[in-house]
Formats: C-alpha cells, sequence, structure tokens
C-alpha cells in the first residue's frame, strides 16, 4: 500500500465530477429562485388563508388515502404478478405500468368515461343509489390511486421478485400455509420494498394534477388539491402560488426525508 | 423407512434416482455440484413433485403422479435444514424454533416453551432472544436443526450441512452434528460433496453423478471400492478398469497388464490403488515388486509431509512420494521414471 493518500470512499473519476454537479444545480436553482421570490413578510397571513388550509388538508387526505389504498390492494397484485404462472401476465403488467407513462389527463378522462355519471360502471351506479364518484374527495383519491398505485405494484414486485423464496420453502417444510408463509415470512421479507414503494407512491399522490383536474375538479375546499390551488394561484396571485408551493415542498421533505435513509439502506 | 424412486428433469438435470433409508439409518447422498443431490432432497420434502416414480414415508405415499397423489410440503413428517440454514432473519431464534409449531396451531405460549426446550437441547438456551444475524456458523445450523426438529418429523434431510461453515469451524461441528444426528429415532438422509462429511455423518452413501447413482454401499465399501472416478479421487484412490485374463493377471483397458494378488472375481473388473504403494526409480527395479512399468511425469502437488505426482505411461496413476524422494529422484514434470507396484497392493473387485 503507498504511504500517499488513504481515504475512506471512492474517489470518482474526474469526468463525473462536473456532471454531477450540473444534476444537482439543475435541481436546486429553480428551488433557489422560488426561495428568492417567497413573499416573507406576508406568509403567515397567506398560509393561514382557508385556501391555503383547505387544499393542504384535502392534498393530505388524498394522498394517505391513495397510498392505503394501494398498500390494501397493490401488495396483492404484486404477488400475483411475481408468482403465478396466469394467462396474459406480461399484458397485465403492462397495463400495471400504463398510468405511469400516460399524460394523467389521459388518465383522468379514463377515469370519467368508465366511473362518470353516464360510464361504464358510474352509469348504473349512479342510476341505482345516486352515489358519484367524479367531482367529489372520492374522486381525489380515486385519480390518485389511479396514478400511484403502479408505483407501489412495481417496487413490490421487483422485491418479490429479488426475495429469497427459499425461505418460503423453509417455511412450507416446516408446516406453514400458504397464508401463513405469505403473512410471516414474505410480507417481512419484502418489507423495505413495501415502505420504498408506499413512499413513491404517496409521493406521485401528493403532486397528482391532471387526472385529479380532469376527473375531479377544481372546487375549493371540495377537491382542490395543493397543485391545483398552486397553478389557479400562478394566474391571479404569484405570491399565493410560491406560499403554496413553500409548503409543498416543505411536506414532501419533511416526510421524504426521514425515510430515504431508511430505504436507500434498505 | 423412505423410499425414492425420484424421476425428473429441472433445466439441464436429467434425475433418475432412487434411494431406499431404513429406519435408524444415516445415508448420505455424495456428489459432485449438479448432480442433483439437493433436487433429490427437494422431491423428498415435496417442495419439487417428482414427474415419475413415488415419494414413500413409513408406508405413506407422499408423492405418486401415476395415482394422482401429492402431499404438499406442509403436510409431510419431513424436517429440512438447509445448506445456509435460512433462518428467518426478522424473528427471534426462539420463534425460529417456535415457527413449525405455530404452524401446526400450537398456541404460543406452548409453542414458544416447547421451543426453548429444544433449543436447550442444541445448547443455545442463552441466544433465544437474539436475531439469527448475531449467530456464528455453527450456531446457525443448530437452531435450524432444532427449528427442523421441534415439528417431531419422522424423517430428516440435511442438505449440505456444513458446507457454509470455514475449515476450522466444521471440525467442531461435524462432530457436535454427529451426536445430535444420532439422537435422533428417524429416518436420515443428508446430501454432501464432501466425503469426509459423508463417512463421518452417514452409515451407507449413495454416489450420484449427473442424474445417476454410480454406486452405493457402506462407507467402507465405497471407500476402499471406488467405482468411478469421481468417487476414486474423493477416497484418494487410483482406479482402473480391466478384464479379467487369467489367474493373477487383469489386462487393463489401455492395454497394460497387471499381476494381482487375488484372482480376479470377475470377467470386468476394477483395480484400486493407493498413491502411497505406487514406488518411483530412477532405473528399472530388480526387487520383488511384480508390476513395473516406465512413466513420465507430469505434474507434482505438494501435501502435507508428502508429494503426489502425477504419471503419465501405459498405466497413467498418481504416486504420493516423501519430499526426500522427490529431490533423491529429481523429479520436475517431464522427468522419465519407473514405476512399481506389488500386486499385493493391487484391490480387485468386480465393475
Amino acid at each position: 500500500m503507498s504511504a500517499g493518500r488513504r481515504r475512506r470512499g471512492a474517489r470518482p473519476p474526474w469526468g463525473l465530477v462536473p456532471l454531477a454537479a450540473l444534476a444537482l444545480a439543475f435541481l436546486v436553482i429553480p428551488f433557489l429562485a422560488l426561495l428568492q421570490r417567497a413573499p416573507w413578510s406576508s406568509l403567515g397571513d397567506r398560509l393561514s388563508n382557508p385556501l391555503v388550509t383547505d387544499a393542504l388538508r384535502l392534498s393530505l387526505i388524498s394522498a394517505f388515502a391513495a397510498t392505503g389504498i394501494s398498500l390494501v390492494i397493490g401488495i396483492p397484485l404484486a404477488w400475483v404478478l411475481a408468482r403465478t404462472e396466469m394467462p396474459g401476465r406480461s399484458l397485465a403488467r403492462a397495463i400495471v405500468v400504463l398510468p405511469m407513462v400516460l399524460p394523467p389527463v389521459v388518465g383522468g378522462a379514463a377515469l370519467l368515461f368508465a366511473f362518470g355519471r353516464r360510464g361504464l360502471l358510474g352509469g348504473p351506479v349512479y342510476d341505482g343509489t345516486g352515489f358519484l364518484l367524479p367531482f367529489s374527495l372520492w374522486g381525489v383519491i380515486a385519480a390518485n390511486t389511479f396514478v400511484a398505485l403502479p408505483f407501489l405494484v412495481v417496487t413490490v414486485e421487483a422485491g418479490l421478485r429479488s426475495a429469497d423464496r427459499r425461505y418460503e420453502d423453509a417455511a412450507a417444510t416446516l408446516g406453514a400455509g400458504r397464508w401463513m408463509v405469505f403473512r410471516r415470512v414474505t410480507l417481512p421479507m419484502v418489507a423495505p420494498s413495501v415502505a420504498a414503494g408506499a413512499v413513491l407512491c404517496w409521493a406521485r399522490a401528493l403532486g397528482e394534477f391532471g387526472a385529479t383536474v380532469t376527473f375531479a375538479g377544481n372546487l375549493q375546499g371540495r377537491t382542490q388539491t395543493m397543485p391545483l390551488a398552486v397553478f389557479l394561484a400562478l394566474e391571479s396571485d404569484r405570491d399565493a402560488a410560491i406560499a403554496l408551493s413553500l409548503v409543498l415542498i416543505a411536506v414532501s421533505l419533511g416526510v421524504l426525508v426521514p425515510l430515504r435513509d431508511r430505504w436507500l439502506a434498505a | 423407512m423412505l423410499r425414492a424412486d425420484v424421476r425428473l428433469r429441472l433445466g439441464e438435470l436429467d434425475l433418475v434416482c432412487d434411494i431406499e433409508v431404513g429406519d435408524g439409518e444415516v445415508v448420505a447422498l455424495l456428489g459432485p455440484n449438479g448432480a442433483g443431490k439437493t433436487t433429490m432432497l427437494r422431491a423428498v420434502a415435496g417442495l419439487m413433485p417428482v414427474d415419475e416414480g413415488s415419494v414413500v414415508l413409513d408406508g405413506a405415499v407422499l408423492d405418486d403422479p401415476a395415482a394422482g397423489v401429492f402431499v404438499p410440503p406442509a403436510n409431510r413428517p419431513v424436517g429440512l435444514v438447509f445448506q445456509d440454514y435460512l433462518l428467518f432473519q426478522h424473528m427471534t431464534v426462539l420463534d425460529n424454533v417456535a415457527f413449525g409449531l405455530r404452524a401446526r396451531g400450537i398456541a404460543k405460549a406452548e409453542a414458544r416453551s416447547r421451543a426453548a426446550g429444544w433449543l436447550d437441547r442444541v445448547g443455545l438456551a442463552a441466544m433465544a432472544g437474539e436475531r439469527p444475524r448475531t449467530l456464528s456458523g455453527g450456531q446457525s445450523q443448530r437452531v435450524a436443526l432444532a427449528r427442523a426438529l421441534a415439528t417431531e418429523p419422522r424423517m430428516l434431510l440435511l442438505d449440505e450441512p456444513l458446507a457454509a461453515l470455514d475449515a476450522r469451524a466444521r471440525v467442531h461441528v461435524r462432530a457436535e452434528l454427529r451426536r445430535h444426528l444420532r439422537t435422533f429415532s428417524g429416518t436420515r438422509l443428508l446430501v454432501t460433496h464432501d466425503p469426509v462429511d459423508a463417512l463421518v455423518l452417514a452409515d451407507r452413501l449413495v454416489v450420484l453423478e449427473a442424474g445417476r447413482i454410480t454406486q452405493q454401499g457402506t462407507t467402507d465399501e465405497v471407500a476402499r471400492r471406488p467405482r468411478s472416478d469421481y468417487v476414486a479421487e474423493l477416497v484418494g484412490l487410483n482406479l482402473l478398469t480391466g478384464r479379467a485374463a487369467g489367474e493373477h493377471t487383469v489386462v487393463l483397458d489401455g492395454g497394460a497388464e497387471l499381476v494381482v494378488a487375488d484372482p480376479p472375481p470377475g470377467p470386468e473388473v476394477a483395480v484400486a490403488v493407493r498413491p502411497q504403494a505406487v514406488a518411483l526409480h530412477r532405473h528399472r527395479p530388480e526387487g520383488s515388486a511384480r508390476n513395473t512399468w516406465p512413466a513420465r511425469v507430469v505434474d507434482l502437488e505438494a501435501g502435507h509431509d508428502r508429494v503426489r505426482v502425477q504419471l503419465d505411461g501405459p498405466i497413467s496413476v498418481v504416486a504420493e512420494v516423501t519430499v526426500a524422494a522427490v529431490a533423491d529422484l529429481d523429479l520436475a514434470p517431464g522427468a522419465e521414471v519407473w514405476a512399481s507396484v506389488k500386486a499385493v497392493d493391487l484391490g480387485v473387485y468386480e465393475r
């Protein structure tokens, strides 16, 4: 070993450093610009405005609800996609990622055709019960779930595929039935993937705009989430838009930063 | 008693293996990597259904595709200790051992107290509350053994039980495992590629190569009379094959003749020679050895205090000589020497 420089961690090839710096700058500068334009003196008043508090409340409710629903139905779907040999599985997997690549507005329109007042399913339900999904908080949650669910499914499916299935074999030889194997062995094994998927899912739901505005509309106090309020405020009151954005950034960082290290470590 | 007549295809592997393991017997499946040993265990445990054949344990049919019978692994009275133990990392050691009892519907407190008893038996009561990752390899193996035995299976399967351990731990764990295996009264089948493990732990060996049984018998029999190059190499013998050609003569497949002390027992015979019995000389020997031939040194390999000399010639064998002999004879790759073996040092048996 040379007596010269010894250090922990890898030294990057020289060409990477300027590119890495460029990437970081590209991500940081817009936020700095936002902070620089922030109306710091009137921030307190603006944040206590019902427009902001309503939007924040709706955003948090819908993002958490969408994440909860995604966990309940997404983990089973991920399991089926990862573990079974059902026919048409590759088609199913393509459809699962479709909402990730599709413009959310298209997703919102598709939701309308499915669950709207005259929709494929929404029509009969409305005629029978008078219940309408669009333009309600349930509509916001549905739109959020539609775009965010794939993030959970894809992440958990990848976790299931990389998990060592021999642990499940071990559980089976010990007498565990399929449900017990899933609950006591499989699920704890993929817990890091479930956590990562839930975080991605939540983040995607929180930022959701296109599907929400198309399917649930933009009604303050009922369906207007933070991104919608920001977009609207940009037209009329730029300072309000910046204030809303700052809240959104603070909430996102508050949730993501503590989770990020745990999830990257896993 | 286990009777497993397993025929199955898996990727490149075409496994045809029919074995019996008697009550109270320890059988080792010995073979190189990829021979199908682990697949055989998985078939017995029910993790891999057989394509054809059957698995019958103590008279109960566990797998028989022709009869439409397949008992899933969870319902087989079979305990399996995996090569890398596969302890559940998210549970304590105690809960790992209690897992099988819980799976059988035994209440948590009862399962834990029985599990604690099993941990005590393998000398790990003090580790009950630990996570598996804090255990050494030998300790992990004992926990895996306790976990498999806790459900009181009628048959115990062990997949390469010592392969995950370093050389220092092996000796100790091997002796301990032998002791634990002796206390289990059911049928025991283990898989290994290490002849020492097989000889120490098992009563009987079944040698599996490329999906086929090439030899079976008591450990002693297999060690003295190898029937394949693989086994011969494992037990450190030279294996020569040929035909009987008279009362005391064997003609090897290469054409060379050997004089043997015992009459060949059949037309097709194998001759086993210990490397230590092969003597090397600089000139043609005049002594009592009945078999001599010229040979060329191909390679030298240093052992503890002896040197293994790979010879090429009319009879290709490995000789094992002292370091002094290497110096005296000036042995090096390419050197021309004479080799000799006494007739009494040739073990002749039917192929």
